[in-house]
């Protein structure tokens, strides 16, 4: 065994890169409460302090502090960039300072240009021509390729979100790599992938080939990445704070050459315990300084910024960078996977305060230690900060070694990644089929020119065999553009790192999304169970349409407009799955639209449900806003009748409750009661008295 | 007993967190005979109103969802219950063969001797009772729900003999239920039962205006200003203090 692993069980992780094996012949479950963990350091409230003042200064600066024009942003362009080097445990910027945000053009160099320019810098003229004339990007490989009608339904934002201008994000590296093994053996790992490829050049096996080079390439200049920082990463981590770094510098690399809308971290906790108790045990370090490693990474994961434009950030509600990371969860062997490092996890939000980035995320089960849950509780009410996600259903298909990339795409960490595939507007595709092709807003033919609803009233049978063609069309159109979009990223603007911390052979999920999904399912129900009438433009567009009556709404646990949703979903899901998926990605589907669907809204019309042109859709899947008068559960049992299979990519549900209607804060129920009041209780003194005087 | 088919539902919910321990589905029974001047539910007084229910259906909705209610179960409230007794204890009943935990929120203000029986049954599959106590003196009651207080004394008397749990509740209105003296005289009235389990002063607030705007009905604590959690938790504290002292003077007696 290596010198570094001294202390570690063994097993066939020493053999092969295998992750899950080491942490589960290794990890320790804890069961125990919170009591064990410290405060901050002096050294992470003065780093702290430093990093309030330049946000501070970035927000009076509008928004951005510093961004690089100059320099085309690589693992290895910048030198080493420190908040304060002499207190900093865990190093590394994107650039050679904090708050400056890098130039990366792969995705597209106009988006590259606007962001600088909207912000106020001006990217080197060079720069730029280098990227119109001798290097093409993602985005003029997507534009290339596009059809007409692709560019038609992009403009009239019946397919929107799409990443192709942008980076696609969503793939996370298996980081914990870099601290496991060391960048050597990753490189002997990958050099061996490559010589065993099969050996006839089809397309896809010299793809395979300049990939693999690729990742080897990007393996030594995360080594470099290193050496810049003064630490050489070639060999495995010795102890806790090495292996925070090592896997550090694996996520920091990714960040420096790819922008995508999510860049998630993966699971880490429980792989960095394992070195915190062979630290603890042996001496090393102790629970405060443990905790401030952690503490400077968390510090570290908040500074994540990239150079985007406003628009983008309109769409996204701020300036997320979804650094998720998943915390806890159980393994398949029963043993809970909280540690902990779950909480020294969480505990950076009592040590730094709240804040949303990175995205903690709790991946919670029924039968989580007790304990855990309990300060899952208490720290989700002090900070708002941790979101939830079903580990019970997620577990099933993906084993006890996944992650969540961005909010809601679970994926193996290493050996699943994703294909971004932003999403459809199903009720602009409701409104094609009634109008035959023609969107109500442009009043251009985008869709095919089938024969629209010439009726005054709306018939439910017509509207939905018309719905159906529509979708199928639909999803035709969507799954050729995102094949399209995939092609020239892995082109023009590969994942190296991240794809080198991953196996040979990945299975990529194929993901699409649905947006507006509540307004089509209480579009249909009210043409079914209500009366619908068409208010048409001068030229028979239907552009109103007025509702006669009442009709069940998704969102009360009424199974007659709730199975329309789970049609809807089911539906769409079989047109998209008739599609050819680039690289044999695996179609999934996502209904969580959590922050675009404000957006999506304005850019549609009129539905059949009432809901005017202009206004927001709901969010995810959540029910239409107000119609849900039945409370809670009956609102959470309409979402929870999706049908996941068809979703696996996510259903959200975007759910706020007044803490006053979570119930009584001040125990006015049994615990104290029974207490003060029960004569053979409170009393009990005197009770006592009595009989003896008796 | 004869078995009334349906009741009158005023509205469900299927979350509720205030009307009893645990996440509770929460029936609005619809009519009410009592006034009172702070009622944020007018909606609910009309008996003809509301949605016909049968039993089966309520518990069919409860059933669909019955994973979240695993440490609540099933609250009657409204309106008031008791002016649908048949229906309600049909509702319990049912609900009880099913094992789940059944809460009454009621005034207690329909309750006869002559119906002892009927009450009986009720006690019997009834798991908590939240008493609504308005006034510790028969005129403040008349005045503020027009009503006499004698039915809610002997509803009370009757559940302590049945030995049904029972959790107190009691609205503080400003000005007209917060002095010390009527604080001290409910802790007083009720510190003989000896099935008490709990004590919850609820705030007065002004939610309820825009309902009675909506109903055209003239709002009766116009200008009534609401009161806060604190005074709310300090009005709970002297009527706790009350029922200590007089169990600890009856036990000396």
């Amino acid at each position: 065994m290596r010198e570094e692993w001294t202390g570690f069980q063994e097993g066939i992780w020493e053999k092969e890169i295998n992750v899950r094996d080491f942490i589960q012949k290794n990890y320790t479950p804890y069961e125990g409460d919170e009591s064990f963990l410290t405060e901050a350091t002096e050294s992470t409230k003065t780093l702290w302090a430093q990093v309030m003042d330049l946000t501070k200064q970035e927000r009076e600066k509008g928004g951005v502090l510093d961004m690089d024009t100059r320099i085309i942003s690589s693992i290895t362009s910048h030198g080493p960039g420190y908040l304060d080097k002499n207190l900093e445990t865990i190093v590394g910027f994107q650039t050679d300072k904090p708050f400056k945000r890098s130039l990366q053009p792969y995705g597209g160099i106009r988006m590259a240009v606007k962001a600088c320019e909207d912000n106020g810098y001006h990217v080197d003229p060079e720069i730029v021509e280098f990227f119109t004339k001798h290097r093409k990007t993602h985005n003029e490989g997507v534009f290339d390729a596009y059809t007409p009608e692709m560019r038609a339904c992009r403009s009239s934002h019946i397919i929107t979100g799409l990443p192709d201008a942008y980076g696609r994000g969503r793939i996370i590296g298996d980081y914990r790599r870099v601290a496991l093994y060391g960048i050597d053996r990753l490189i002997e790992d990958k050099q061996h992938q490559k010589d065993t490829t099969r050996t006839i050049m089809y397309s896809d096996v010299t793809r395979q080939r300049e990939e693999l080079s690729e990742q080897i390439k990007a393996l030594k200049e995360l080594k470099e990445l290193g050496k810049i920082y003064g630490f050489d990463i070639s060999a495995p981590a010795k102890n806790v704070q090495e292996a925070i770094q090592w896997l550090y510098f694996g996520y920091l690399a990714a960040i420096k050459e790819q922008n995508g809308a999510a860049m998630s971290l993966g699971r880490t906790s429980t792989f960095l315990d394992i070195y915190a108790e062979r630290d603890l045990k042996n001496g090393t370090f102790t629970e405060e300084q443990i905790q401030e490693f952690i503490d400077h990474f968390i510090m570290k994961l908040r500074l994540v910024k990239f150079a985007r434009t406003p628009e983008y950030n309109a769409l996204f509600s701020g300036d997320p960078t979804w650094v998720t990371e998943s915390i806890g969860g159980m393994g398949i062997d029963g043993r809970t996977l909280v540690t902990k490092m779950s909480f020294r996890y969480l505990h950076t939000l009592e040590n730094l305060g709240t804040a949303p980035e990175p995205n903690l995320t709790v991946l919670w089960s029924t039968r989580l230690p007790q304990n855990f849950k309990r300060f899952c509780a208490k720290t989700s009410i002090s900070s708002s900060s941790i979101q939830y996600e079903n580990d019970d259903l997620m577990r099933v298909t993906h084993g006890d070694d996944y992650a969540i990339a961005c909010c809601v795409s679970s994926m193996r960490v290493g050996k699943e990644m994703q294909f971004f595939g932003a999403r459809a507007n199903l009720a602009k595709c409701l409104l094609y089929a009634i109008n035959g092709g023609v969107d109500e807003v442009s009043k251009k033919q985008v869709g095919p020119e089938y024969r629209p609803i010439t009726t005054e009233y709306l018939d439910y049978d017509e509207v939905m065999k018309k719905f159906h063609d529509m979708m199928k069309w639909l999803a035709r159109v969507y799954v050729n553009t995102l094949n399209i979009i995939h092609y020239m990223h892995d082109k023009y603007c590969y994942e190296r790192i991240q794809m080198a911390l991953h196996d040979k052979d990945v299975t990529r999920w194929f993901a699409t999304g649905i947006a507006g999904l509540s307004v089509v399912a209480d579009s249909l129900s009210a043409i079914k169970y209500a009366k619908v009438k068409t208010i048409r433009d001068e030229n028979g567009i239907v552009v109103d349409y007025q509702v006669e009556g009442d009709f069940p709404k998704y969102g009360n646990d009424d199974d007659r407009v709730d199975s329309i949703a789970y049609d809807i979903v089911h539906d769409f899901m079989a047109y998209v799955k008739g599609n050819h998926t680039y690289r044999g990605g695996i179609p999934t589907t996502s209904i969580l639209t959590i922050t675009s669907n404000v957006v999506y809204g304005k850019a549609t019309g009129s539905t059949p449900d009432g809901r005017k042109a202009g206004e927001p859709f709901a969010p995810g899947a959540n029910p239409m806003h107000r119609r849900d008068s039945h409370g809670a559960v009956a609102s959470l049992s309409s979402v929870s009748k999706l049908p996941f299979k068809d979703a696996q990519d996510g259903i959200s549900n975007t759910f706020s409750i007044i803490p006053g209607a979570l119930g009584k804060d001040d125990a006015v129920f049994f615990d104290d009661i029974a207490f003060e009041l029960e004569p053979d209780c409170a009393c009990c003194e005197p009770n006592l008295t009595v009989d003896e005087e008796e | 007993m004869m078995k009334s088919k349906e009741g009158f539902i005023h509205s469900i919910e299927s979350f509720g967190t205030v009307d009893g321990p645990g996440i509770r589905f929460v029936i609005f029974f619809q009519g009410c005979p009592m006034r009172c001047q702070y009622c944020h539910n007018p909606d609910t007084w009309n008996p003809g109103g509301g949605e016909k229910m049968t039993v089966e259906e309520l518990l069919k909705e409860y059933e669909k969802n019955k994973g979240f209610y695993k440490t609540g179960g099933i609250t009657a409230t409204g309106g008031e219950p008791l002016m649908q007794m048949e229906f309600l204890t049909e509702l319990f009943t049912e609900a009880k063969k099913r094992q789940i935990h059944t809460c009454l929120d009621t005034s207690g203000i329909l309750y006869t001797e002559k119906k002892k029986e009927a009450f009986q049954n009720l006690f019997q599959v009834t798991d908590l009772v939240l008493l609504d106590i308005k006034n510790s003196r028969e005129e403040g009651h008349l005045k503020l729900t027009r009503q006499p207080q004698k039915p809610v004394l002997e509803f009370a008397d009757a559940l302590a003999r049945a030995k049904v749990p029972v959790i107190i509740r009691h609205v503080i209105v400003p000005g007209i239920t917060d002095s010390r003296e009527e604080l001290e005289g409910v802790g007083t009235l009720i510190s003989r039962y000896p099935n008490l389990k709990g004590l919850e002063v609820l705030p007065y607030h002004t939610m309820g205006i825009k309902k009675y705007e909506e109903l055209g009905l003239s709002y009766p604590l116009e200008g009534v200003e609401s009161m806060s959690k604190e005074e709310a938790k300090n009005a709970r504290k002297i009527i706790l203090e009350t029922i200590k002292k007089e169990r600890m003077k009856r036990i000396k007696e």
